[in-house]
């Protein structure tokens, strides 16, 4: 294997689908669920991506994909530039760490601090009983925990502590990917920037890349180097984070940027304010997916996809920025079915 | 001074989940007497050659069917004797040996099979679940009383035919409930962290999910104890269980029924006894689910 050089990304998604078979109700028929449509990404070294989009709409299915929890139904993906499937688990499990949402669900309730902090060690047998439980100490200091919290229970402690203990856990085996479903967004708003802010100086104290998913886009500009937004299981605009915020160009990253200057942001989903439902993943909507919630559809939006177009690093997804013209937009839509 | 600062710790940290466990425990009481009936009986079985005032099985024709002391009886025979002259305290006892014998043993055969299939069906979902909800009913659809029969009718009945028949039939409940409860917890996300900590599906099985659902087991474990017992009480009252002259409970209800109009204190003894022991292990069943359930919540 040749080193990797410094511009090649961490983390890459080629083209991945992710399609499950739901059943509905007793003697329905299996249909399938695209949970993730061609999403191709990439995580550069030391980056913050932030990923958007409404509830459904894949964001923690491409998590378990990079866990390499789910496998992917088409596509690849890469860790510094080797295929996935061909890594051993255990040792994709050294780099890449999760962080989740909910911290009342996310350690056993069952196990003592310690015991759950340390697991990462003990399942992957690095030090000696001693040197585990000092490297518990030194974490628990570095996500700002005292020490004393080590024989407690995950019952005795508040939301925030909680995430902490969660935090330290992916971080024990000094990963170089972490990624973040919603970290965030289970606790009370007071913790919530306490933890934004652990988070970040994690960040520079290890070099970490991280993935951010969020509900919030005011904790994706306050954290992010680049943002996806995510619709329908497709990455529909991709860009820097200033580049995205001050000029959102896909209406459906527009609807969601106005939706954060009404009342009360970031608590849970955000109001789009886009008039029709969400559509019904087993039933995609023809052409754009957006097309029936979209304020500027046209009449070509119904029936075609719209192709993935580059307009600089930004990435993005729409007839408006790329008029259709007939035959590759054909191929496109040929294409998706 | 250090009190309250230790109560005032208490209240910000909570007590840990095996404090709030001894605590709820010993405040009720259901499983405080359910318990302790069934740990008594435990020690009187495990004792049983020293408690036992006579041999369980030595016949004395001419001191047949002695009354119990409080029907006018004697002290050599406190519970009185049979109908071969058996001292009827000393079979009880051994009676006892039978009965927790079977209920725990089944028991336990039934619980590892159970256990195995419903984690397994709850964990791997899919094919597994399919199959094994197909074997659970397939089991529902056999009445377990007749098939013992059958069963012990072709082997002949014994301790061992009985034990093993019930082991074999008894899974289903714990199949059912470890299945719905493998489903509950495999969806927590600590389960999904372990798996992405690395850790071999045994791992996240044994250490990460079957501490969360071990008390439904033990619930099912002591209703599934509590009918086997009655189904080898039913079963020997049949004449197909554990066969005599072996001190079973229902062996000793079939043996009294001819004399029951006339001696009826032959049926009730050993019936008191079965009873005390089947509602002494519901209690302690109920109990545990009642003491533990809060806990699963969180
Ligand atoms: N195991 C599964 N089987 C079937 N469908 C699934 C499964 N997991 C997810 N889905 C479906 O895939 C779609 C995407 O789910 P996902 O959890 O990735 O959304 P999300 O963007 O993380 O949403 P949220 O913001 O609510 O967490 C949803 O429609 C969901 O119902
Ligand atoms: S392609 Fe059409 S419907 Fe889709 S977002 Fe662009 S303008 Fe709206
Ligand atoms: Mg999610």
């Amino acid at each position: 294997m040749t080193a990797p050089l410094p511009t090649q990304p961490v983390l890459e998604l080629d083209g991945v689908s992710k399609v499950y078979s739901v059943k509905q109700g007793l003697f329905g028929r299996r249909k399938p669920l695209r949970a993730m449509d061609e999403v191709s990404l990439s995580l550069g070294r030391g980056e913050v991506l932030g990923l958007v989009g409404e509830s459904g709409c894949g964001k923690s299915t491409l998590a378990k994909i990079l866990l390499g929890l789910e496998a992917p139904t088409a596509g690849q993906v890469r860790v510094d530039g080797e295929p996935l499937d061909g890594q051993n688990r255990r040792l994709l499990a050294r780099r890449i760490q999760p962080i989740f949402q909910d911290p009342y669900s996310s350690l056993n309730p069952r196990k003592s601090i310690k015991d759950i902090i340390s697991l990462p060690l003990r399942v992957h047998k690095i030090g000696d009983a001693a040197s585990q439980e000092n490297a518990v100490r030194e974490i628990l200091d570095v996500v700002g925990l005292p020490v004393r919290v080590m024989n407690s229970y995950p019952n005795q402690m508040s939301g925030g502590q909680r995430q902490r203990v969660a935090i330290a856990r992916a971080l024990i085996m000094k990963p170089e990917v972490v990624i973040c479903d919603e970290p965030t967004s289970a606790l009370d708003v007071s913790v919530q920037s306490q933890i934004l802010n652990l988070l970040g100086e994690l960040r520079r104290e290890f070099g970490l890349t991280y993935l951010f998913i969020s509900h919030n886009l005011a904790v994706v500009e306050h954290l992010a180097t680049r943002v996806a937004v995510m619709y329908f299981g497709r990455i529909v605009e991709e860009a820097a984070v200033g580049d995205l915020f001050d000029r959102p160009r896909h209406p459906y990253t527009q609807a969601l940027l106005a939706s954060v200057l009404t009342p009360e942001p970031g608590l849970g989903v955000p109001d789009t304010q886009l008039g029709a439902a969400y559509p019904n993943p087993i039933d995609p909507p023809p052409g754009c997916h957006f097309h029936q919630r979209c304020a500027q559809a046209m009449e070509v939006c119904s029936r075609l996809a719209p192709p993935s177009c580059l307009d600089g690093d930004r990435r993005i997804e729409c007839h408006l920025v790329s008029p259709p013209e007939g035959g590759g937009d054909a191929a496109t839509e040929l294409e998706r079915r | 001074m250090a009190r309250t600062a230790d109560a005032l710790l208490e209240e910000i940290h909570g007590p840990s989940p095996a404090q709030l466990l001894r605590r709820r425990v010993f405040g009720h009481q259901g499983l405080l007497i359910g318990g302790g009936v069934l740990a008594v009986l435990f020690v009187v079985a495990v004792l049983a050659p020293y408690l036992a005032p006579h041999d369980p099985y030595a016949q004395d024709l001419l001191a047949r069917m002695r009354p119990p002391v409080f029907l006018g009886g004697d002290w050599d025979h406190p519970l009185g004797t049979d109908h071969l002259g058996r001292d009827y305290l000393s079979r009880l006892i051994y009676g006892a040996q039978v009965s927790l014998l079977i209920g725990s043993v089944a028991a336990v055969i039934s619980g590892l099979i159970g256990t195995a299939m419903g984690v397994a069906a709850g964990y791997f979902g899919g094919r597994v679940d399919m199959a094994v909800t197909f074997l659970v009913n397939v089991r529902l659809a056999m009445p377990v009383v007749l098939v013992a029969l059958a069963v012990v009718a072709l082997f002949g009945g014994s301790l061992q035919v009985v034990i093993l028949v019930l082991g074999l039939l008894l899974w289903d409940r714990f199949a059912v409930v470890m299945r719905a409860s493998t489903r509950q917890v495999r969806s927590r996300e600590y389960v999904t962290a372990a798996r992405a900590i690395g850790c071999s599906t045994a791992r996240v099985v044994l250490s990460e999910i079957m501490p969360n659902i071990v008390n439904n087991l033990i619930v099912v474990a002591t209703l599934e104890m509590a009918h086997a017992i009655l189904l080898e009480a039913a079963l020997s009252f049949l004449g197909l269980g554990v066969q005599p002259p072996t001190p079973s409970w229902g062996l000793m209800i079939a043996e009294g029924k001819q004399m029951m109009l006339f001696e009826p204190w032959l049926v009730t003894i050993p019936g008191v006894a079965l009873f005390a022991l089947v509602l002494a292990i519901n209690l302690l069943g109920d109990g545990l689910r009642d003491v533990t359930a809060p806990e699963n919540r969180n």
